[in-house]
C-alpha cells in the first residue's frame, strides 16, 4: 500500500496538467482561426477537463471529509498545483497553442500507455479511457505542426518561434519527484524518466517532417512539479478560482 | 427569360410552397426568395457565433467543474450551429467568407441581445433560460420552413439546443434556492435580461416589415407578438416556481384571454442597440474581427500545406 | 493560391448495418482535416461509427430542370410495384 499523501501528490502531478491545459484551451473557445478549428480545440478541452474530474473525484474520495472534485480543483494555493510549466505557458498565438499541445500530447500518450497497467485500478481505468482521447489529440496537434511548419513562410517562422520558446520546458516532464518514487516502487505510478527516449524520438520525427528544428538548449526550465510556477499561473488561477474564492461554501 | 415566363415560374413556385413542398438548392427560385433567405439564415448564423462571446466570457470562471464542462459544450454547440447555418446559406451561392465580410463590416445584423454584457455568473443562467428559451420559440417552427437546407439545419440545431435551456434554468434554480447572495444574483440577472429577451422576439407586428412575406415562405409561422406572448406565458410560471420575480409591475394574468398582460416595452432602447449603441456592440465586433484576422496566417498555412501535399502526390503518380 | 478552405460534404454511418447518410457540410484545407473536422463537428453526440468526406466540387448533381425527363417516365411503370398484381386473398406470404 502506498502512503496516501504521496498517492495524492502523485495524482496531482498528472491531473493538474489536464486541468491547466483544459482551462487554457477553454479560454480560446469562440476565438479560433475558424469555426471548425474552434470546435476541435474545444473538444480537446472537454476531454482534458473530463479526465481532470475523474482524477479529482478519486482524490476527493481519498481525502474523505466530504471533499469534492471542486474543492480539489479550486481551493488550493498556487504552490499546491503540481502541473508542469509547459502547460501553463500562455496562448501567445495559435502557434503556441499547437506547439504546447503537441509537446504535451506526445508525453501524455506515452504516460497513459504505461499508466493503464497501474496497480491502482482507478488510475488504470482513467488512463485506459484517456488513451483514446489523447491519441486523437496527438494526431490533431501533429497534423497542425506539419501544416504550420510546412505551410507558408510566415507560419513556419511562427511555429518555429513557439517551439523555440516551449522546448526548454519539456525536460521537466521527465523529472521524478519524491512522491513519484514511491508510486513507481508500488507499481502504481510511471517512471517518467524512462519515457524520455521515446518522447524525443516521436517529437523529432514530426518536427523534422514539418521542416522545423528543435532548438539547441543548454538550460531547461523546471519548477511546476514542485509547485513553483511562472508568473502566468497566478492570473490563470485568479480566473479559475474567482467564484469559489469570492463566494465560499456555496453550491452552484 | 421574358417577364411573362418569370411571372409564370413565380406562380408555380408559390404554389409549390403553399402545397408544403420543400425548395432545394438547385431549384429555380425568385431572386427575392434567395436574397431573403441569405439575409435571414446568415443573420441567424451570425447570432450564433456572436452569441458565443457573452457566454464564453464565463467559461474560465465557471464556479464548478460540472458547470464549466456544460458551459463549454454549450458554447461549442453554438459554433456548430453557426457552422450548420452558414453551410445552409452557402447552398444559396454565397460563400462563408462573404458572409463574414458582411458581419465584420457591420452590414449584416445579428441578434441584439448579445450586445448586453454578462457581468455575473447568474447571467449565464439567465441567458440559457430566457435567451435560449426565446430562441427555441423562434426556431422550432423553422424546422418546417420551406427551404430544405435551412429546415434540415434547424432540425439539428433544435435537437442539440434542448439541453441549453435546461442548463440555464438549472443554474438559475440552484442560485434561487441558494444563499441570500446567490438569490440576489439570480434576481438581478433576471431583472437585466427580462426586457431584452422580450425584445429579442422582434419588433411589434405593426412595425415589422418582413412578416407578411416571411409567413408566406414559412420563414415565420407566427407573428412576433404571438411569439412574445407565448414566451411570457410559458416563462412566468417557471419564475414563480423558483421564487423569482419578473421585473414588470404591470404583469397580470388575464383570465379572459388566458394569457398574461404585460407592461410596455422600451422600443427606443431596442432600436438604439440595433443601431450599434448597445453596451457591447463594439467589443463583440472587435472580438469577431480580431479572431478572424489573427487566424488568417493559420488558414493560409493550411491551404499552402494542402497544395504542397497535393503536388507531391501528383508527382509521385507521374 | 486559393485562400479559402474548400467546402466538403460529410456522410456519416450512424451504426453498422445502416448506409452513410448526408449529414451536412464543412470547410477544410485537405482531406485529413476534413475527416477530423467532420468527426469534431458532426459526431459530438456519438452520432456515427464511420465517416465519408468528399469535396463538394466533385459531386455531379442532376438539374431540377431535367426532372421531367429523368423522373417522370418512371411514374407510369406501375408494374414494377407489387401492388400492381392481383392475387386471390387466400394466397398468403407473397
Amino acid at each position: 500500500m502506498m502512503n496516501k499523501e504521496n498517492l495524492i501528490e502523485y495524482i496531482y502531478s498528472i491531473a493538474d496538467n489536464s486541468l491547466i491545459l483544459g482551462q487554457q484551451l477553454s479560454e480560446l473557445c469562440g476565438h479560433g482561426p475558424n469555426l471548425e478549428t474552434d470546435i476541435a480545440c474545444t473538444n480537446m478541452a472537454l476531454d482534458l477537463l473530463g479526465q481532470t474530474r475523474s482524477y479529482y473525484q478519486y482524490v476527493a474520495q481519498l481525502v474523505g471529509a466530504n471533499k469534492t472534485e471542486d474543492d480539489i480543483a479550486y481551493l488550493r494555493t498556487e504552490r499546491q498545483y503540481k502541473n508542469v510549466l509547459l502547460v501553463e505557458q500562455p496562448s501567445t498565438h495559435f502557434g503556441y497553442v499547437i506547439g504546447r499541445q503537441f509537446l504535451f500530447d506526445v508525453f501524455h500518450l506515452l504516460l497513459l500507455e504505461k499508466l493503464q497497467f497501474s496497480k491502482d485500478e482507478t488510475l488504470a481505468a482513467i488512463a485506459k479511457k484517456g488513451i483514446k482521447e489523447v491519441s486523437y489529440h496527438k494526431r490533431f496537434s501533429s497534423d497542425w505542426i506539419k501544416r504550420l511548419g510546412d505551410g507558408t513562410k510566415v507560419s513556419h517562422d511562427k511555429i518555429q518561434e513557439a517551439i523555440n520558446h516551449l522546448w526548454p520546458y519539456t525536460e521537466e516532464l521527465f523529472d521524478v519527484m519524491p512522491a513519484d518514487k514511491e508510486a513507481i516502487e508500488c507499481q502504481i505510478g510511471v517512471d517518467a524518466a524512462t519515457l524520455k527516449e521515446s518522447y524525443v524520438a516521436a517529437v523529432s520525427e514530426i518536427i523534422t517532417e514539418a521542416t522545423l528544428t528543435l532548438p539547441e538548449t543548454k538550460w531547461y526550465q523546471r519548477g511546476g512539479k514542485k509547485g513553483i510556477h511562472t508568473e502566468h499561473m497566478g492570473y490563470l488561477l485568479s480566473d479559475l478560482q474567482y467564484m469559489q474564492r469570492t463566494y465560499p461554501n456555496m453550491k452552484w | 427569360m421574358s417577364e411573362k415566363e418569370i411571372k409564370n415560374l413565380d406562380e408555380i413556385f408559390e404554389q409549390r410552397i403553399a402545397r408544403d413542398e420543400k425548395i432545394e438548392p438547385k431549384d429555380w427560385m425568385p431572386e427575392k426568395y434567395r436574397k431573403t433567405h441569405i439575409r435571414q439564415i446568415s443573420q441567424h448564423a451570425h447570432s450564433e457565433i456572436v452569441g458565443m462571446l457573452p457566454e464564453g466570457n464565463w467559461i474560465t470562471r465557471a464556479p464548478s467543474l460540472r458547470r464549466k464542462v456544460a458551459l463549454l459544450a454549450k458554447v461549442q454547440d453554438e459554433a456548430g450551429h453557426g457552422l450548420y447555418l452558414y453551410s445552409a446559406c452557402e447552398t444559396l451561392g454565397v460563400s462563408r467568407e462573404e458572409l463574414y465580410d458582411q458581419l465584420h463590416s457591420g452590414k449584416a445584423k445579428y441578434s441584439s441581445i448579445f450586445n448586453y454584457p454578462t457581468i455575473t455568473w447568474a447571467d449565464i443562467g439567465a441567458i440559457g433560460w430566457l435567451v435560449d428559451g426565446a430562441a427555441i420559440i423562434n426556431q422550432v417552427p423553422l424546422c418546417s420552413t420551406s427551404y430544405g437546407p435551412y429546415a434540415r439545419a434547424m432540425i439539428r440545431v433544435c435537437k442539440e439546443e434542448s439541453f441549453h435551456q435546461r442548463q440555464g434554468f438549472e443554474i438559475m434554480m440552484t442560485l434561487a434556492q441558494g444563499t441570500p447572495e446567490q438569490k440576489e444574483m439570480a434576481q438581478d440577472a433576471l431583472n437585466r435580461w427580462w426586457w431584452p429577451s422580450l425584445m429579442m422576439l422582434g419588433p411589434t407586428d405593426a412595425e415589422s416589415v418582413h412578416t407578411a412575406q416571411s409567413m408566406k415562405w414559412k420563414l415565420k409561422r407566427k407573428t412576433n407578438d404571438e411569439l412574445r406572448q407565448q414566451f411570457i406565458d410559458q416563462t412566468v410560471p417557471q419564475a414563480e416556481l423558483i421564487g423569482l420575480t419578473i421585473p414588470d409591475p404591470e404583469l397580470k394574468w388575464n383570465e379572459e384571454r388566458k394569457s398574461y398582460d404585460f407592461g410596455p416595452i422600451d422600443w427606443d432602447e431596442f432600436w438604439q442597440v440595433v443601431k450599434g449603441h448597445g453596451p457591447c456592440n463594439k467589443i463583440r465586433m472587435e472580438a469577431r474581427v480580431g479572431a478572424w484576422e489573427e487566424g488568417e496566417w493559420v488558414r493560409d498555412a493550411a491551404m499552402s500545406y494542402a497544395e504542397k501535399q497535393q503536388n507531391k502526390k501528383t508527382k509521385q503518380a507521374v | 493560391m486559393e485562400k479559402n478552405w474548400p467546402l466538403w460534404e460529410v456522410f456519416v454511418r450512424s451504426k453498422n448495418g445502416l448506409e452513410h447518410r448526408h449529414f451536412g457540410s464543412l470547410h477544410a484545407a485537405d482531406e485529413a482535416m476534413a475527416l477530423e473536422n467532420a468527426r469534431d463537428v458532426y459526431t459530438r453526440r456519438s452520432e456515427g461509427v464511420s465517416i465519408w468526406v468528399v469535396e463538394s466540387k466533385h459531386i455531379t448533381a442532376s438539374n431540377p430542370k431535367d426532372n421531367g425527363e429523368l423522373f417522370e417516365p418512371a411514374q407510369d411503370k406501375i408494374y414494377r410495384h407489387p401492388t400492381f398484381y392481383d392475387l386471390p386473398d387466400e394466397v398468403k406470404h407473397m
